[in-house]
């Protein structure tokens, strides 16, 4: 079958459409958006997103839904696009995904959908995550989101965090007639979508409304309770009547490279710097009342190559740093972090220090952070995780002078729920022990998924991992089996 | 939202809440500690809990007013409300048998000492507790303590109640008379208890203290709170706040703990400011309800 079936909507040929260029997605310019916490990319228009729409081939076997965590239709939204069917395209999202707001954001889509679009083989990939936040935004804009009817199971669900993952098992199950509670340890409902990710790449009000959605189809949320510390899992399944608990608490406790210094004041974990930025507003004090180091004029590192780490220098910048360094131990080919923040960060002028470790933080003396002292590295033979293994260059010591660092390595299991739920297995890293088709945990009638499972991951693997959990809490809990 | 049943002063600028949190009663032990947010521009800030009845589902925290949050705290009365608690947070005290103890509270410290002074008396320990104050108005929790203990020795800097010094002369004098101490267990300023670990370390008495970290999320997420024991670091909120006393490097804590000082003073003179300009304009009251709702900027 050729690409253009004959029930296309798309009044272009195959050819056609692979001549038409990607649209470029309109952004703040980068001098002016260096220094705001506005959001960088502005979105498409609807004739820009039509546009676009025009260039997907219409794959018999798209591979695009194949490399999508949670599966989206995306051939058929696009198809609902060409044809102007924007409320149409967003209800097909949302079959499979519940926070298309988000993902449209914060996907690493050249690592999935886009990665493997056909079009890649020729031109530049067809721009998915573009065209899904364009229906998220508009479905938004028109205020018509569908609340679905369900008969009532009867059964109750507890949810143990708010994040991504948290979120899709909320959003799947309450669709299916179930009774959903969420549990958030902190005072705002989002996990790393309200602490983590910085309002410059996804605006907090997104956030809210996607969980004001989620009310609407009946999802309760509880913040301030600390799951294993407030209340246990073992007494949410026997005292408060749950009937299955999943569990979706992140990636937990901010990894140090135990260096020399990191005690120092001006040292910040990725996780402390940005909690304070995006949870607390500690960039508004004095309206409001939490404390930053004030960066203006200062000269600020992140120290990892991941998205958390361009978050937090970009952050950096635009809390008035005069430098702004990312130091990263391999080179560009290695970074973790996803393409386009790359791109955006190298526009905005930070500075990347590539192939560049530190050893130590040197002090004034008082406890305050003056510099970091580092090596560079070369690339040397392959390690564990498949890439050169970074070593240090002799003799290659420099001393970057900074007033704040912040440490952006990578994060380790948080304990808490683990050591108070007896016959919950774990890894020998401290994460949760699940099955990756059922998320299904050693103990009957609990699941896990998301970054408390694998280790720090992306929004949409957490999502995925949310979605197989909903479909196996949706089967656990009608068939009773185990 | 959370509900203060009844708020009072125990000293001045010491204000003992007793809020209506029925989860955090049921489960709180002693030696944890709660973090709560006033309002919804407020910073996050941990609070030592010194009771819970799980009966009527209330916990008691005690608040010395030190900076703009805390001073702010103590401006709520009986009826108002705190927007976020969230707890019990940290390792509860290790409590078994271990012979003789001696507990020592620092000022508002006393407040976080005394459950576990009470529930080590009630596993059969026999409790020598010396309670340290900088005079006579600021001793709290006298009558508390003294029911929870075998002895109770009260010091206050200035003399002008009980006996003038500080803890540390007293827990001295107990180990001078050869009393075999198992434990010492101090709560209270960083310098107090620094003082109480360069004695106990000399004879080799196994010290606990509390530590008081700045905090955000108290969950471990945030690293934070992170205190240097032993040379590593470990994160207040899950590893402790409790630590081997002798283990803590108390310089590194006094250090971190000055952090923000600039902003905090900012803060306060601020608040200082409205309160007064309010108070001026006859309308007390209204200052700080309005405080409370972020409104005073």
């Amino acid at each position: 079958m050729s690409p253009a079936a004959s029930k296309s909507k798309n009044p272009l040929s195959p050819k056609e459409r692979i001549k038409v260029p990607r649209q470029l997605m309109p952004e703040q310019p980068a001098e002016a958006r260096a220094r705001n916490f506005e959001e960088v990319n502005l979105g498409y228009s609807a004739e820009l997103a039509q546009q676009e729409a025009l260039r997907c081939l219409e794959c018999a076997k798209p591979t695009c839904t194949d490399n999508c965590p949670v599966g989206i239709d995306v051939k058929e939204f696009v198809q609902r696009i060409v044809i102007g069917d924007f409320l149409g395209a967003a209800a097909k999202i949302r079959e499979a995904n519940v926070l298309p707001a988000i993902t449209g954001r914060v996907c690493p889509q050249e690592d999935q959908c886009e990665g493997k679009c056909l079009l890649s083989k020729k031109v530049k990939p067809l721009g998915i995550g573009y065209l899904e936040r364009f229906v998220a935004d508009y479905e938004q804009r028109m205020g018509t989101h569908i609340v679905p009817n369900v008969e009532s199971t009867g059964k109750k669900i507890a949810i143990v965090g708010s994040g991504p993952s948290g979120l899709t098992v909320a959003g799947d199950l309450i669709q299916k007639g179930h009774s959903v509670r969420v549990f958030e340890a902190l005072h705002e409902i989002g996990g790393v979508l309200v602490y983590g990710i910085p309002e410059f790449r996804l605006p907090k009000q997104i956030v809210r409304e996607q969980i004001d959605y989620m009310r609407q189809m009946g999802v309760e949320f509880e913040t301030d309770v600390v799951v294993g510390r407030t209340v246990t899992i073992d007494e949410l399944l026997e005292e408060e009547g749950y009937d299955a608990v999943y569990i979706g608490t992140g990636a937990g406790l901010p990894q140090f490279m135990n260096i020399p210094g990191e005690h120092l004041n001006g040292v910040y974990s990725a996780n402390e710097f940005l909690t304070r930025i995006n949870l607390m507003k500690a960039y508004k004090f004095p309206v409001y009342d939490e404390p930053m180091l004030d960066l203006h004029g200062q000269d600020v590192a992140v120290i990892g190559g991941g998205n958390t780490a361009l978050d937090a220098i970009r952050s950096a910048l635009r809390l008035g740093a005069r430098k702004a360094y990312v130091i990263y131990r391999r080179s560009d080919a290695e970074m973790p972090a996803r393409a386009e923040e790359v791109h955006h960060a190298r526009q905005e002028g930070i500075d990347f220090q590539m192939l560049t470790a530190p050893v130590e933080f040197l002090t004034d003396g008082k406890g305050w952070l003056t510099a970091a002292r580092c090596v560079r590295m070369e690339l040397g033979e392959p390690d564990a995780s498949g890439r050169r293994r970074p070593v240090p260059i002799q003799g290659s010591e420099f001393d970057l002078l900074l007033s704040v660092a912040v440490i952006a390595i990578g994060t380790t299991a948080n304990p808490i729920v683990q050591s108070t739920t007896p016959g919950l297995g774990t890894n020998k890293r401290g994460y949760i022990q699940a099955s990756e088709e059922t998320q299904r945990t050693t103990r009957k009638g609990v699941f896990a998924g998301g970054d408390i499972v694998t280790g720090a991951a992306t929004v949409i693997l957490a999502m995925g991992a949310g979605r197989r959990a909903a479909n196996s809490i949706h089967t656990y809990l009608t068939t009773g089996e185990w | 939202m959370f509900k203060i049943v009844h708020a009072q002063f125990l000293a001045p600028g010491i204000k003992r809440f007793v809020i209506e949190a029925p989860r955090i009663a049921r489960k709180q032990q002693p030696g944890q500690f709660v973090i709560l947010r006033i309002y919804e521009e407020g910073e996050r800030i941990p609070v030592t809990i010194e009771n819970s009845d799980p009966e009527k589902g209330t916990i008691n925290i005690v608040v010395q007013s030190a900076g703009k949050t805390t001073s702010l705290l103590n401006t709520l009365e009986t009826g108002d409300s705190i927007l976020d608690v969230v707890g019990p947070l940290g390792k509860p005290s290790e409590i078994r048998d271990y012979g003789t103890v001696v507990v020592v509270g620092g000022g508002v410290g006393t407040a976080m000492a005394y459950p576990t002074a009470a529930a080590l008396k009630r596993v059969g320990n026999r409790v020598i507790s010396i309670v340290g104050a900088r005079n006579k108005d600021l001793v709290i929790l006298e009558k508390e303590m003294r029911a929870v203990s075998d002895a109770l020795l009260i010091t206050t800097d200035d003399g002008s109640y009980a006996d003038k010094g500080f803890v540390t002369d007293k827990l001295r004098q107990l180990i001078e008379n050869g009393m075999p101490i198992d434990l010492v267990v101090a709560v209270g300023p960083i310098v107090m208890m620094k003082a109480v670990c360069d004695l106990t370390r000399k004879e080799n008495i196994h010290t606990v203290v509390s530590l008081n970290p700045i905090m955000i999320d108290g969950t471990g997420m945030c690293g934070g709170c992170r205190v240097l024991i032993d040379g590593k670091s470990e994160f207040a909120c899950v590893d402790g706040p409790e630590f081997d006393g002798h283990k803590v490097n108390f310089e590194v804590l006094v250090q971190r703990n000055a952090m923000y000082r600039t902003a905090e003073q900012q803060s306060m003179e601020e608040f200082k400011r409205l309160q007064k300009a309010e108070a001026e304009e006859g309308e007390v009251c209204a200052a700080t309800s309005g405080a409370r709702r972020g409104a005073q900027r």
